[in-house]
Order: C-alpha cells, then structure tokens, then sequence
C-alpha cells in the first residue's frame, strides 16, 4: 500500500518535473507573460550602461512583457563567474563573451544559434555582418554569437609628455612610414629619461595578460599557435625576435615599465598606451592633449590586431526565444549605429568614418578611419583557443622567467612550448 | 504558572518527593524526555548548520569527484576513480604541496613567535600597553580583501615599501614578482594580520597563570628566562596548542591572498592547494577534479588536527 502510494507521489513529481521543463524550454512565451531577461555585461561603465537600458526601454515599448536586466561582472572575474553561475543552474539569458573564451563557448553547446532568429527579423540585413567579424563566433555554419564589438588596438599618446621630452607626435611619422617600433620605444624612452614618467604601457597586460602582447609580436609575424591550433610558435624565430625587442625595450631601454611598476596612461603617467578605442571614454575630462595613433610598423610591415566581444543567448536560461528576439533588436542597424559609439560594430555599412565620427565626438575622422576602420579590415584576432583559461594560466606561469633583466629569451619561449604542447593537443 | 521544574500533569514525580500513589501508567514526556528534547532543541540550529553547510556539501564533493562535469555543456558524466588517478599523476600537484607546506610553516612559525613576544612585552605593567594592544590587534577586524589590496599597492616595484627603504639607503626587491620574494610578502602579509588574534590569546594565558608560581621560581633563583621556559611555557601550552591548530588550519585555506597579490605567481610559486582547486574548479572548468583536490584538502586538514590533538599530552602541561 505505501509502495503504491510512494509510486504515484513520485509519478505525480514526474509529471510536475516534465510540465516545468516543457515551460522552460518553450520557444515561444505568450505575449502576455511576464519575461524577465537577464543579460551579464564587464562594463559598470554609467554610460553604455544607460545606452543599454534605454534601447531595452525602447524594446519594452513593443514587447511590454519583456523586461530587461543588465548585469554588470567584474572584467577580470567575468568568465569565472559566468560559468559559475551557469554551474549553478542560475546562468543568465543573455551573455558577453570574451574573444578567448569564444571557442569554449561556440563550441560547447550552450549558447543558442542565431541565424534563423537575426535572418527573419524585418530590416535586420544579416548580410551586413562582415564575414572577417563573425568567423569567431561560427562553427557548422551557425553563429553562435554576435560579435557586438570588434575593436581594433591602437596607440595612445600624450603629446604634451612627448613634447616636454622634444620627442615629434608620432601622427606625423605615419604618413612618411617613419612611425616604427624602433621609433615608438625611442620615443618611449626619451620620454622616461627626460622627465621620469612611463614609456610606453601595454594596457592590461601587468605581466600576466600575456594575450594582450598579440598587439606587439604580430608586427614581427609572431602568432602564439598555428592556424588549426595545434602547434605551439611561441618558439618561432619571429617570436623569438619580437620577444627579444621587448625584452631590451623593458630592461635596456627602459620605453616599458617594468614588472611591478604601475603607470596609468589616462592619469597622465605615461607617455603612449596600447589599447582599444573604447577607451576612448576615459579621455572625456583629460587634463593633457592626447592622440590616437595606429599601432607601430614591425619588421613584417604594416599590422592591425583586434580584440572582439561576442553576444550570445544562452539555452540555459530558459527563455531563449525571448532573449533571441531581444539580441536581434539590440544588434539591429538603428541600434548598432548607436552601440558603434563604444563598440566598434560588425556592420560594413557602418564601417565609415561618417558613422563612427556621429557617435565618436572624441575621435577625429583620421583617426576612425586609420585605427578603427582600417584596422577591422585588416586585423588579426587575439589569441584563442578551446580551453582558454588553462592555456592563459600555463603560458602566464611559463613566461614569468622571460621577465627578468638576464632572462635568456629563446630558452624561455621554448619551455612556454613545452608546457603548452600537451593541451594544444586535447 | 508553571516553573520549568514542574513536572505538570501526568508526569512523573520526581524521586524523593512524596508523591501520592498512583496506578497511572506515566505518560510519554517524562521529565527526562523533555529535558532531552530542551537539550535538542538548543543544539538543533548549530547541527542544522552543520549538515546543510558542511555534512551535505561534503557528502556532494565526494559524489562529484567521481564524475566530470562539464559547466558549458551541461553534461555531468560518471567517471570512477578518474580524478583519483588524475590527482596522482598530476605534474603540478608536489609544487603546491611544496607552497602550501612552505606557506603553513612560514605562517606558524613567524605568527606564534611574533604574537607570544608580543603578548609578554605587552603583559608588563607599563604606559601604553593598551594603545600598542590595539594597534597590534586592530588589522584581525578590517576586511581580508581591502587589506590585501592595500598591501598590493605597497608592495609594488615602486610602491610604498620600496620608497622606504629608499629613503635608508636601500634598493629594495621587486616583492610580488621576484620567485623567493613573493612568498615571504604573501607570508608576512597573512601574519601581520592575523598575529593580533594570537596575541589577545596568549595575552589572556598569560594573566591566567598564578603569579606564586614566579615567586616561588624566584626565590629558587630562577633566572628571567629559565622562568619563562620551565613555568609561562608550560602553564600556557593549551593555548600554545589552540593557537597552532588555529594557525594552521587558517593558513591551509589562505586565499584571497593569492588571488589578490599574486595569483599563484611568479611561475607556480605562490600556488597553494586552495587557490589550485579554485582555478581547476572555476577557472578551467574542471569541476570534478576540483572536487578531488578539496577531498584532499579536507583529509590533510584532518589529519593535521588529529595529530596535532594526539601531541596535546606531549606538548600540553595539564594533559600529561
């Protein structure tokens, strides 16, 4: 008898189970059910957060059942706490995802493919998206997230340092060819011995974010793996050089801090900074004159790397229909042109200097067009990789002894390869 | 009214009490029972928390150390004693074990020297004992994270510290940064934070030990430090045992630390065990060897408290 009763208690919690998962799974909420999307952002930055709520204010006008959250995660913590969250079973609906963390997404499975949700919205232009800006995000012809942000490295400088120094503005040098690394780190240097401020600082880097020195080494023809992922270069004669530069330029020359000395290029504490252009926001009040330059020529010539931010539905949050009708009205063209003043978009109609000028009033058209439009045709992406965090970490760890005044480059390159062959190959 | 020794209706009398005699049987919440339940009830919140916050958490880690759970995924598989076997074959494994040991002696050793010296410089009858009490004990109340990030500054290349030995003349370290270094900041960090708790506790050790004993050591002829190693040492052993099972228990889960100052560099130097398992778990996604390692975790800690325990009669006056 109590077999028979616990039998249909738990048949009844069966039944309950699968009505409750059939409603999460539902693609297609009713229009007058109440749905609370959430999306996890990096930036706490008060202004793209404002932009954010103001075009999901503006969706909320059509879909008043919608109601949209931005949350924002600590960068440095961002990933971590995403997949905890998501271990949890309290993933969010919606989600940024870095460029290094885009293979372990996209290829994982939890993110949802976009491409019949974006090619059926009216007025969407799928076909606008450059094919260069989503090759990241797709695998078996399917995106898996929009890439919202592709924005190109470039050189910031602070021309009153320069000029206090008698160093020339490097804009000068770009027209003429002059504008090297080999001029950058000079310049760099005479900056650091005339008046004791910094150099030149790799944004973000702190000897750890090595990922971030794809803006140096690619000048030299430098990758930290092959194209199919599965050798490691960072032993390559060409890595080994662009390293052996930097190397020189930290401890000989001194154009670099070195490890442990802290300098903030928008504090004015240094005199050049390699970074993105959305940082751009940070020079609003800037009590020094500052230009936006492209990143120095290397031995390989002319370069441009970019660092790209995906937006993504996850399956696990429940109400991905939803959450895909909401990426297809936050991404669309009148948006995109909005969200370009801080994230430079995937739009090729978008990429020009007229659009990006209306958004960008800190940044002249030149330098859109030589930084920021130039640079997203002929970027090179950041590092990555399946298993991101594991390989940071290794080569983090592995690199350590290269940041040393004696440090004996190529044998260090060679151990980061040792380390890093067995999970290129997993 | 009704006092809480009341036995109330149908129960039994207490014995000694004249009680009327009665063919009654006694009812079901004697007055033994009920004290039992008064005592489970008291309990009850401490041992709901016990097994919400630490018996079911365990009981889970072992559970998914036997599986992979793949986060992105959602895929949670059985895999036996796959991270077991992991675990033994893992090559960064004896470099943790090696920081984490090298870590938890640093620790213990440098906080229960500095905070005994302290306590018996600060227990004489002198001026401002107290305001140099609280100096030393005021780091234990401010928050880990803050006080971390404070000393992250600090000890930057050109940081705080480094102009202060530049001033005497001295060109100081790269602390975070240099193999030797980083450990002995991280270190010394954790102590002076911590070597104020250990301080109050010896302090209170001390005051308790009766001072005939040093009359009578002084009348013997006693010199200051036989004193202190043949009568201070041995009446505050227990405490001496309380603060080293504290100590390194503590430094066993040192990690915000790490996380904060140096994130297990330079190299793997200042990688512990628990700053290991958070990358394994929560930054590379390997939730069940994660699981393994705290496994591990908890059995050194264990087995560091029972030995630790065991020593008591060697080490602790009254228990020999």
């Amino acid at each position: 008898m109590q077999i028979r009763r616990l039998s249909s208690v738990l048949a009844g919690l069966a039944v309950l189970a699968s009505v409750l998962v059939a409603c999460g799974d539902d693609r297609s909420t009713s229009a007058s059910e109440p749905v609370k999307l959430r999306m996890t952002v990096w930036t706490a930055n008060e202004p793209h957060l404002k932009l954010f709520q103001a075009i999901a204010a503006e969706y909320k006008v059509s879909h008043p059942n919608v109601t949209v959250s931005f949350d924002p995660i600590p960068f440095e913590s961002y990933t971590t706490t995403l997949t905890t969250q998501i271990a949890g079973g309290n993933g969010p609906d919606l989600a940024w995802v870095l460029e290094e963390s885009a293979p372990d997404f996209v290829s994982s499975g939890a993110l949802v493919p976009l491409d019949d949700t974006l090619k059926k919205t009216a007025g969407y232009d799928f076909g606008d998206l450059a094919p260069a800006a989503v090759k990241l995000w797709r695998t078996d012809d399917k995106l898996y997230a929009y890439p919202f942000s592709t924005s190109p490295f470039g050189l910031f400088v602070n021309t009153d340092l320069l000029k206090k120094a008698g160093q020339p503005n490097p804009a000068g040098l770009v027209a003429p060819g002059k504008w090297t690394w080999d001029a950058a780190f000079a310049e760099a240097t005479a900056v650091h011995a005339k008046t004791g401020k910094a150099g030149l600082v790799v944004r973000d880097f702190d000897y750890k974010v090595w990922s971030n020195l794809a803006s140096i080494w690619t000048g030299w023809g430098a990758q930290a793996w092959s194209d199919d992922g599965k050798t490691c270069t960072f032993n390559s004669p060409e890595m080994v050089a662009a390293m052996t530069r930097l190397h020189k330029a930290i401890f000989v020359d001194k154009a670099v801090p070195g490890p442990g000395t802290s300098a903030d290029f928008f504090a004015g504490q240094s005199a050049m900074t390699i970074t993105q252009m959305s940082r751009a926001s940070l020079l609003t009040d800037a009590k020094f004159a500052w230009d936006l330059v492209p990143l120095p020529v290397g031995p390989k010539g002319k370069y441009a790397v970019v660092g790209q931010a995906g937006l993504g539905v996850l399956k696990q949050g429940g109400h991905a229909a939803d959450a895909e009708q909401f990426l297809a009205f936050f991404t669309n063209p009148a948006n995109s042109a909005k969200l370009a003043q801080y994230f430079p978009p995937a739009r090729k109609s978008q990429l020009n200097a007229e659009t990006l000028g209306a958004s960008n009033p800190l940044l002249k058209p030149a330098q859109l067009q030589s930084v920021v439009i130039d640079g997203i045709a002929t970027g090179v992406v950041k590092p990555s990789h399946t298993g991101a965090a594991e390989i940071a970490q290794t080569v983090r760890a592995s690199l350590d002894p290269l940041w040393k005044a004696d440090a004996n480059v190529k044998t260090v390159l060679d151990n980061v390869c040792t380390s890093l062959t067995p999970m290129l190959g997993q | 009214m009704t006092s809480i020794t009341d036995p109330g209706p149908g129960a039994t009398v207490a014995v000694g009490a004249k009680a009327p005699v009665t063919s009654q049987r006694p009812g079901f919440w004697t007055i033994r029972r009920r004290d039992q339940l008064a005592g489970y009830l008291f309990v009850a919140p401490q041992i709901a928390g016990s097994i919400v916050f630490v018996i079911v958490p365990l009981i889970l880690m072992a559970w998914y150390s036997l599986h992979e759970w793949n986060v992105l995924a959602g895929q949670f598989s059985f895999v036996g004693t796959d991270n077991y076997r992991r675990l033994m074959d893992d090559p960064n494994l004896p470099g943790v074990l090696r920081a984490t040991a090298l870590f938890s002696v640093g620790l213990l050793v440098l906080n229960l020297s500095l905070a005994l010296l302290l306590a018996v410089l600060l227990n004489q009858r002198l001026r401002g004992t107290v305001f140099f009490r609280t100096l030393f004990f005021s780091p234990v109340v401010v928050s880990m994270i803050a006080w971390t990030i404070v000393w992250n500054f600090l000890l930057q290349n050109n940081g705080g510290i480094n102009g202060l030995l530049q001033v005497v003349g001295v060109h100081g370290p790269n602390w975070l940064r240099g193999e030797g270094t980083a450990m002995v900041a991280v270190v010394v960090v954790q102590m002076i934070k911590n070597v104020g708790l250990n301080m109050v506790l010896f302090l209170a050790a001390l005051q308790g030990v009766p001072t005939d004993l040093y009359e009578a050591a002084r009348v013997d002829g006693a010199n200051g430090w036989r004193t202190f190693r043949s009568i201070t040492v041995p009446m505050i052993s227990p405490t001496i045992l309380l603060t080293s099972i504290i100590t390194v228990v503590g430094s066993l889960q040192v990690f915000a630390q790490i996380a904060v100052l140096t994130q297990g560099g330079p190299g793997n130097s200042t990688t512990v065990l628990v700053y290991y398992l958070y990358q394994q778990a929560f930054q590379f996604h390997h939730l069940g060897y994660g699981a393994t390692l705290s496994l591990m975790l908890f059995l050194i800690v264990l087995a560091l408290t029972i030995v630790q325990w065991q020593m008591r009669k060697k080490w602790v006056f009254h228990e020999s």
